[in-house]
């Protein structure tokens, strides 16, 4: 006989999911599940639409990472209209691309450590949930929630100047870009009125990350062993191992930091990747094909890319990463909780990159888009790095330039397995011999999910909105508890 | 002179989602004509936190959004600030909060108010449903006329 907690949604969470976790008769944690119950319907929506079309198309899954689908989309068209394989454009056109990128990444990640994570390491998993959240931060610690925010606007103006919209933004097309940036656009970012400048995003970068360590430095037994489970990491390196967001090959890395998948062309993907159909939820879950379903699930996203590259092309971002290696002696980084270490690394390294960016005199060129161009084809693959994880677009083509098909594995799809092992974990440590569910119990569950950043609205296309709820069933069924918020 | 913003926001791309955006748009074509210094407008998918920022630049503060709320056409109502996040959806953030978040990290408070205009689908869509293309008609119009009130008294 066993009981059946339900936790929905998961608060904080891009979009939402529900939690289901199965107790025995002795209390005890025996088996648990992140169900993702809204219908993914996406690809086959731009199914009959002209290709040259999808790089907009595609920012309409949600607005929380729009950028990231319109590149990953541009990159895949850059092969259909023979612009080389991902690396065939202009300096200017890969430039500008690169930083529309980097300032999403940037602000992504600004406001999930600031806004989502941080009222965690302030308060405790076991704060105050009124106090866990922006506004329990800017009143106990009001220069660091103004950060967050200032940050965040940095980002956005980021994408604004090279995007040249907010909303379904068109700086890439298929074979380059439609805007270069003017030096006076550079200047607005590099020399705008503080803090709104791209020193003061590298200085503010590397105290944020001095504040996680210091949490780390009192808490570390407490960060180190929270839903702490080996796993295999993927993600894109660049062809000489460097950290790199945009373009590279597919690496894998098992556990002990074996080569799992050695740098292989990522127009390769299906050879190497497949994903399995589970009942219970809409999101699928992918894994190498060479291992199969049970050894072959991995992570992606901040953790994986630093446990996967050899070293990161900025220097102050370097100096992190090898202090965040030495921790495990050089070996991959299995504990959860430093996805928020390695999220707040690739702040830092997107601050370097946006301020090296703009000194370039590439992005004041004129050849936006490439001239001489290979031969058409059919089908186009694009692959990035998202702040997520890696993003992985597919389109085909018929002869009248419509898409016939479209598979996108998005980011957090990729960490489907791995986000059901983080609740396991936790499940396991905070809610063994409990009858009762209390709100850090609860919180435990969404901290495991939350290091993830997931964005359930992608990854199911979902419009997300609901009142998060709770129910416990007992062993024959009936609903021993129930708890809405609301 | 006051300043006021319009800020529309919603996605475009989900059929009546971007009721506000697109009452944005309108507004920003009439102000550039009408009002050019007194009225900025601004986008975006949904609001966050640096809209907090900002809201803090300005007197007043007109947030479009679209609604499927059981409202007759749309809804013209004042804003006061709350930090309730009725939205779990973790980047999204509802205009009040916004305001909290503008008043305890920038010392502001702009009056502000909340337009929500009935939607009635929201699929993967560009175009707004017929219903919906009437509302917003209507709700440009009573926009305008409060707007151009406001800065005639002020």
């Amino acid at each position: 006989m066993s009981k059946k907690i339900t936790i929905e949604p998961v608060t904080r969470v891009e979009g939402h999911g529900k939690v289901t976790i199965q107790l025995n008769d002795n209390h005890e944690v025996i088996d648990s599940r992140l169900h993702i119950v809204e219908f993914r319907g996406f690809e086959r929506f731009v199914q009959g639409r002209p290709y040259w079309e999808a790089p907009v198309l595609v920012q309409r899954l949600c607005g929380i990472c729009p950028v990231s689908h319109h590149i990953a989309a541009a990159k895949a068209l850059d092969v259909i209209v023979g612009a080389g394989d991902g690396d065939g454009l202009t300096a200017v056109g890969e430039k500008m691309r690169r930083l529309m990128h980097y300032g999403q990444f940037f602000q992504s990640h600004v406001l999930h450590f600031f806004h989502l994570s941080s009222p965690d390491f302030l308060f405790g998993i076991d704060g105050d949930p009124a106090m866990r959240n922006i506004i329990g931060i800017a009143m106990t610690n009001k220069e660091l929630a103004v950060q967050g925010v200032m940050m965040r606007k940095f980002g956005q103006e980021v994408i604004r100047l090279t995007a040249g919209k907010k909303i379904h933004g068109t700086g890439a097309i298929p074979g380059g870009i439609n805007k270069n940036l003017s030096i006076a656009e550079c200047d607005e970012l590099l020399k705008g009125p503080d803090p709104l400048n791209a020193d003061k995003m590298v200085e503010w970068s590397l105290s944020a990350l001095e504040f996680f360590k210091n949490y780390h430095k009192q808490n570390h037994t407490k960060v180190d062993d929270f839903a702490s489970f080996p796993s295999n990491h993927l993600s894109l390196v660049r062809k000489d191992g460097a950290l790199d967001i945009y373009h590279g090959v597919l690496r894998a890395v098992d556990a002990n930091g074996k080569r799992i998948l050695d740098d292989v062309d990522y127009h390769e993907y299906y050879n190497y990747i497949e994903e399995e159909v589970k009942t219970w939820s809409y999101m699928k879950f992918p894994y190498l094909k060479h291992l199969g379903k049970e050894k072959g699930w991995y992570r992606v996203g901040p953790l994986a890319r630093l446990n996967t590259c050899d070293f990161i092309p900025a220097p102050l971002a370097q100096k992190e990463f090898e202090e965040f290696k030495a921790y495990t002696h050089g070996k991959p980084n299995n504990m959860s909780l430093h996805y928020h270490w390695a999220r707040l690394i690739e702040v830092l390294h997107s601050a370097e990159v946006i301020r090296d960016l703009l000194h370039d005199p590439d992005l004041q060129n004129d050849d936006l888009v490439v001239k001489v161009k290979g031969e058409k084809k059919h089908e186009g693959i694009g692959v990035i790095e998202a702040p997520r994880g890696t993003l992985f677009h597919h389109y085909k083509i018929d002869d009248n330039d419509l898409i016939t098909m479209a598979n996108l594995i998005v980011s957090t799809t990729n960490n489907n397995e791995p986000m059901n092992r983080s609740v396991a974990s936790t499940a396991r440590a905070f809610m063994n011999e409990h009858e009762t569910i209390t709100e850090p119990m609860m919180n435990a569950v969404e901290v495991a999910i939350r290091a993830y950043d997931p964005c359930l609205s992608c990854a199911t296309h979902a419009l997300g909105q609901m009142p998060l709820e709770m129910t416990i069933l007992g062993p024959d069924g009936h609903v021993l508890d129930h708890k809405m918020k609301d | 002179m006051k300043k006021i913003l319009v800020y529309g926001y919603g996605n475009p791309g989900r059929q009546d989602d971007g009721l506000g955006v697109h009452c944005a748009k309108r507004v920003k074509e009439w102000a550039e004509k009408h009002f050019p210094e007194a009225i900025d407008v601004d986008m975006n998918y949904q609001l966050n936190i640096e809209d907090a920022e900002k809201i803090s630049h300005y007197d007043e503060v007109i947030f479009a959004d679209a609604s499927a709320e059981d409202i007759i056409e749309f809804a013209f109502t004042t804003l006061k600030p709350s930090k309730a996040q009725l939205e779990f959806s973790m980047h999204a953030m509802a205009p009040a909060y916004v305001l909290y978040l503008c008043h305890t990290l920038f010392g502001k408070q702009p009056k502000s108010h909340l337009l929500h205009i009935r939607g009635y689908e929201w699929g993967m869509k560009e175009e707004l449903t017929g219903k919906a293309k009437q509302n917003l008609d209507k709700s440009f119009r009573a926009v305008t006329m409060l707007l151009t009130n406001y800065l005639s008294d002020n």
